[in-house]
């Protein structure tokens, strides 16, 4: 598969910060897959997800999206390549209403008006959100923010979606119908959309085709959801939580019930108490 | 606390009045400010009123909505009135009780201003109750844009003004909440002197500053992730559109002002 995003010994540090943000990463993603980042707060995920939309520029080491190198020339070919949803549904709302949000990114680029129209919409229903079209933010919940920020992301139709931490402000309810969007836009689009999902939710993780770990700025390991979950201890020194299913596995295992060593899904883990309890 | 606030307020309808183009209803009420001196005889304040009248029975919001927007101003309105009456000592006195005089240009110095102030609330009004502060902003912009050639940011300026009124409501929410932090913290807004309420605020603005300039970081980071260049020609999503209703109703108001200017030659 090509590779669309590609990190060689990429090290950011923040002005008048003492040590770096991100240290000597280097990684690939390839062209339609679905990746998370995990890490616990000020490990350099954020900073990350800025360096992949250029509006951080690495200290060192080199950025390629799509074979494009991170330069100050190619800035708004990246910014086109690479779209960005954030923590905060409020501030980065730009638009007094759905429909001009979405369109925010369309006029800046100059695209006619005849064809804005029927990509907002476009864009809207695919995110179930155009009913909202002519509603204001403030008569909003956060996830439907949130829903509208992803289709301002996607109307520019990028070939990368970050989410930056996009879940982690809204109720449980919120953060459910965000993943399963995500889920289903990566059913439609395929592998014409990378999705990098950045988060501290771990059932969201659990969703991804890969786990990338950081912490303290540098890459800790990078493979499956089943594999990198597995290893419950390890995360938890990492100061990361570990997948229900996990906890329970952990549990049960103090208790002294011999438990299945791999990594069980939730669904699994009731399987396999199923069949242990019930008379053979 | 915030909810009060009444000026300005948009009150949704589909009647003629609403659906009329915000630029015309803006420059309308702009020239209604104006025209309204060129009215110096009863005759003339009658056919404004009839107007006015007319204006109100259109947007279909009923009188009761006007009046609550008139009162309160209505104390400025009947202070200027009485200073008039009070004050203007030319014509036939009326009365008098040691220096005070009412006279007959007095009475009609203060009715004429009273009726003045009253028709001009009203149609500034009819501006803000009919349109969303949106298309206002947009209308802003429209009026603006010849001053363009003379280097005015006209375009960063319209962004400006629409950014700020999406905030408005998020700020509002979040000024409500850091009050009710802080009550919860035993701070008291609203009681003791004067000194004492002041101070009380404090610990309202500065969190509330902090928090604004923390958007702003953020709401600029998610403009450039969305390409904006602020540099560069951008189209417009949104538009005004003149429509045949627009130029009925131009048409009308100049008429009125032809017609004003006529009684003036005629009455006065």
């Amino acid at each position: 598969m090509a590779t669309m995003i590609e990190l060689k010994n990429v090290s950011y540090t923040y002005p008048e910060a003492e040590t770096p943000a991100l240290q000597d990463l280097s990684l690939t993603i390839d062209a339609g897959e679905w990746v998370a980042v995990i890490g616990h707060n000020g490990s350099g995920k954020s900073t990350l997800a800025k360096l992949l939309n250029y509006l951080l520029q690495p200290s060192a080491g080199e950025i390629r999206i799509n074979g494009i190198l991170a330069e100050p020339v190619n800035v708004w070919t990246i910014r086109d390549l690479v779209g960005m949803v954030f923590q905060n549904p409020d501030n980065q709302f730009v638009g007094a209403t759905v429909a001009d949000d979405v369109a925010f990114g369309l006029e800046n680029r100059g695209i006619a008006r005849d064809v804005m129209q029927q990509k907002v919409e476009q864009a809207l229903r695919r995110v179930h959100m155009w009913k909202f079209a002519a509603r204001e933010p403030a008569r909003l919940s956060g996830g439907q923010k949130q829903r509208v920020a992803i289709a301002s992301a996607l109307v520019l139709a990028p070939q990368v979606l970050i989410l930056d931490e996009a879940t982690s402000m809204l109720d449980p309810k919120g953060r459910r119908e965000m993943v399963q969007l995500v889920r289903e836009l990566k059913q439609e689009l395929g592998s014409a959309l990378t999705v990098i999902s950045i988060t501290h939710d771990i059932e969201e993780a659990a969703s991804a085709n890969r786990v990338i770990v950081i912490n303290d700025g540098s890459l800790i390991e990078t493979g499956v959801p089943s594999v990198v979950f597995s290893d419950a201890k390890r995360l938890q020194s990492f100061g990361l939580d570990v997948p229900f299913a996990e906890q329970l596995k952990a549990k049960l295992a103090a208790k002294g019930v011999d438990v299945p060593d791999d990594y069980q899904t939730t669904e699994g883990m009731v399987n396999w108490i199923w069949q242990s309890i019930s008379p053979k | 606390m915030f909810n009060k606030i009444i000026i300005g307020r948009f009150m949704p309808g589909n009647s003629w009045i609403h659906r009329l183009d915000a630029r015309t209803k803006l420059i309308i009420s702009i020239l209604f400010i104006f025209v309204i001196f060129l009215a110096t005889s009863v005759p003339a304040y009658l056919l404004a009123g009839l107007l006015t009248l007319v204006v109100i029975m259109m947007t279909g919001l009923g009188f009761k909505t006007f009046l609550r927007g008139i009162r309160p101003l209505l104390f400025l309105m009947l202070l200027t009135t009485f200073l008039q009456i009070f004050f203007v000592t030319t014509g036939t006195v009326l009365w008098q009780f040691g220096w005070i005089k009412v006279t007959t240009d007095g009475l009609i110095n203060g009715a004429a201003i009273f009726v003045r102030f009253m028709l001009i609330i009203i149609f500034s009004t009819v501006l803000t109750l009919t349109t969303q502060p949106l298309e206002i902003a947009d209308a802003m912009e429209a009026l603006m844009k010849p001053l363009k050639r003379i280097g005015v940011p006209v375009a960063e300026l319209a962004l400006m003004i629409s950014i700020a009124l999406r905030f408005v409501p998020t700020l509002l929410d979040e000024a409500e909440t850091i009050m009710n932090a802080q009550r919860a913290r035993g701070v008291l807004f609203n009681e003791g002197h004067l000194i004492h309420r002041i101070k009380a605020f404090v610990p309202l603005l500065i969190p509330l500053f902090i928090n604004a300039i923390k958007r702003a970081i953020e709401l600029g980071d998610a403009m450039e992730a969305r390409g904006y260049r602020g540099d560069t020609e951008r189209t417009k999503y949104r538009v005004l559109t003149w429509q045949r209703q627009d130029t009925i109703a131009m048409a009308g108001f100049l008429l009125f002002v032809v017609i004003l200017i006529g009684m003036k030659f005629i009455f006065g």
